[in-house]
């Protein structure tokens, strides 16, 4: 992790973004989070205990698998996807709930909360709470307990507490809004375990950290695999915290292209899309300055997506500024292009990806023709598609019907 | 000396600590919320907080937010509220202070945000997600135009940290007195008096208390500390409960003035220290 704080400014800006707009009682405590995130992260303790549980328990290192099928029906480019659906609990969303419970423990909070869309992060969440044995509470859209009801029963199997909000939108933005208020009132005992590379600083900073062993690991596999670097990286977007961290750890290396694949949902020119990066603006959300999707006046728009963990008006603020630099480039799927991804792989290796994943396969369609035959691209398949097979079923029942 | 320095002075001298009511610009519609303030202003509110509704007000509870959502139905921009303020500014000199969170006035513009509020005769801004780190470029565009920038304390804020606080706002300073979010509390922190005394002794401004008042024996309490009891969500709520919903779109407050110019009326009395 060496290095990782010398990037934002103290204050934790990347550029005009990133910072901490939150209220007043949180100061201290985001103050208290970083000085003990510093502390661990030169912990030799702290990072075996991380090391051993990531390996023993999550099941890291990921595999580094080449789709060959995919890579010919592509039209004959290689294409590697780093495994992430393969870890305890099926997304990359494991990595950080890991790295911040321990945390949280060492800091003495007995108390965990979080929000979800999907529930894959709440899950995670609960997970890690239930290894810990700390009290677990997830908030979670009340739109989404109903379209996400197995992770709403898989959170409460392992003794979460899953609150429903029914402020707002009653989604993912909501449930942070509600998150963050009882951070607030509770925070003398409560550690709130954010989900992705959002929210004020250090959050964005620790949980880059904490996900970029994907891209280390994925680093080290490709070059030893192909003897050298890939030419492409692509990963989906939501909040961005699986595209920053397989991006990270190739982000001074500059021949390597490195494209995130925001959700353009029913379409970048209607209203329902959560593609924040390519038609946002930057403005101030959940305590960071970032790319936003909201009105001229600057209230938040509600986001859209078939995949749930993609459906957030905002994004991280190290991406609005790769964003802003041009290191990375960040383009938009829609719903209809993901689903197709979501059977390509599913048809080609036999692997169904989560419905936001897919949204980087099928980015691929698009990409492959205007890259040379046998370049590298490496796919970060962040999740799994048992979430979403119901969905999809019904979305493809109710086509042939 | 502008309005807000000048209220708190001459109350100083009356042995008062100032009233300051908070309602929710365009809850249930503009129209009310004008005349609200002018009943209030009447019945002896020493300041008004006129919040500017944002979609996601994270460190609200659930009664400023619903009234929130309601005003923002009504589709309420800076520009209504700084087109009221200039009506009400007409008929009184009551200090007016808008409070709202920062993306609206940071996607108005910040000089531009600052010179049509002081224009149309706003005194002031409190915006609770914009903590003194962040405030800089606010807080100048602000003392450009005249306008005082009121920053929060809470009470986990460490001493230090506190006098910077104090030293860097203007107008007065905000005393958070719980540890959490705004809404009508039945109790209040036990070391609510030594927190606020804490605070006076860093800051030579006034320092005024809010969060969770909004009965006159709390305000009576405060009054003993504080130069200024701010009182919120039990004036929204009244607002609510008196305003008839058609439809969907709630129309105006019939009840709603006087009922929140009555409870003024009593919450001020509770304001007089002898």
């Amino acid at each position: 992790m060496k290095g990782s704080l010398s990037k934002p400014d103290s204050k934790g800006h990347f550029g005009i973004f990133g910072g901490r707009y939150v209220p007043e009682t949180l100061m201290p405590a985001l103050q208290e989070l970083e000085r003990a995130y510093k502390a661990a992260r030169r912990d030799v303790t702290f990072k075996r205990e991380l090391g051993g549980i990531l390996k023993d328990y999550v099941g890291r290192p990921t595999p580094l698998y080449e789709a060959k099928r995919l890579g010919e029906a592509l039209g004959g480019i290689r294409v590697f996807l780093k495994r992430e659906d393969l870890t305890h609990t099926g997304a990359h969303k494991i990595n950080n709930t890991i790295g911040q419970i321990i945390l949280a423990r060492r800091m003495g909070k007995t108390r965990i909360i979080a929000e979800t869309g999907a529930g894959q992060h709440g899950v995670a969440t609960a997970t890690a709470a239930s290894l810990m044995g700390l009290e677990c509470e997830v908030y979670m859209g009340r739109k989404d307990t109903v379209r996400q009801a197995m992770n709403v029963f898989r959170m409460e199997l392992t003794g979460a507490r899953v609150i429903p909000v029914d402020s707002g939108t009653k989604t993912l933005k909501d449930a942070i809004n509600e998150a963050i208020r009882d951070w607030v009132t509770n925070v003398a005992n409560t550690h709130y375990i954010i989900g992705s590379v959002v929210g004020p600083h250090p959050y964005p900073v620790m949980v880059r950290d904490f996900q970029s062993v994907i891209g280390r690991e994925a680093r080290a596999q490709i070059k030893r695999v192909t003897g050298r670097l890939p030419d492409v990286i692509v990963a989906c977007v939501g909040g961005g915290s699986n595209a920053m961290g397989i991006f990270y750890p190739f982000s001074r290396d500059k021949g390597v292209r490195l494209i995130g694949v925001e959700a353009a949902g029913e379409g970048i020119d209607t209203e329902h899309h959560s593609a924040t990066l390519t038609v946002g603006n930057p403005g101030v959300l959940h305590g960071t300055m970032s790319y936003l999707l909201q009105d001229k006046w600057g209230q938040i728009k509600g986001a859209h997506s078939v995949a749930p963990g993609l459906d957030y008006p905002g994004v991280g603020p190290e991406h609005s500024a790769f964003k802003e630099s041009g290191r990375a480039e960040y383009v938009a799927v829609d719903d209809e292009a993901a689903l197709k991804g979501f059977r390509l792989l599913s048809e080609t290796e036999g692997i169904i990806p989560a419905l936001e994943s897919a949204h980087a396969i099928a980015y691929l369609e698009s990409l492959a023709p205007n890259l040379e035959r046998g370049s590298i691209v490496l796919v970060n398949l962040s999740g799994r598609g048992d979430k979403d097979v119901e969905t999809v079923a019904e979305i493809f029942k109710g086509r042939t019907a | 000396m502008n309005r807000i320095d000048k209220m708190f002075s001459i109350l100083k001298r009356r042995n008062e600590a100032a009233l300051i009511p908070f309602v929710t610009t365009g809850d249930p519609d503009l129209p009310s919320t004008e005349a609200i303030c002018l009943e209030m202003a009447s019945k002896g509110a020493d300041l008004i907080e006129l919040g500017l509704p944002f979609s996601d007000p994270l460190a609200d509870g659930p009664t400023i937010q619903a009234a929130s959502q309601r005003a923002l139905r009504n589709n309420i921009t800076p520009m209504d509220l700084f087109e009221m303020v200039a009506r009400i500014r007409r008929r009184t000199d009551i200090p007016l202070v808008l409070m709202g969170y920062f993306n609206p006035v940071y996607q108005y513009g910040l000089e531009r945000f600052a010179r049509d509020a002081a224009d149309a005769g706003l005194d002031g801004t409190i915006i609770p997600d914009l903590p003194l780190e962040e405030a800089g470029p606010w807080i100048k565009a602000a003392k450009a135009t005249g306008l005082a920038n009121i920053l929060l304390v809470a009470p986990n804020t460490p001493e230090d940290r506190l006098g910077k606080i104090a030293r860097a706002t203007s107008g007065f300073l905000y005393y958070v007195s719980v540890t959490g979010i705004t809404g009508a509390r039945t109790t209040l922190p036990d070391n609510l008096a030594q927190g606020l005394q804490a605070a006076k002794r860093h800051c030579k401004k006034p320092v005024a208390v809010g969060f969770g008042i909004s009965r006159p024996d709390q305000v009576e309490m405060l009054s003993r500390v504080a130069d200024g009891i701010i009182v919120g969500s039990a004036i929204v709520r009244i607002i609510e409960e008196n305003t008839v919903p058609e439809g969907s779109a709630p129309v105006r407050a019939l009840d709603a003035r006087t009922k929140v110019g009555d409870f003024v009326k009593e919450l001020k009395s509770a304001t007089l220290r002898n």
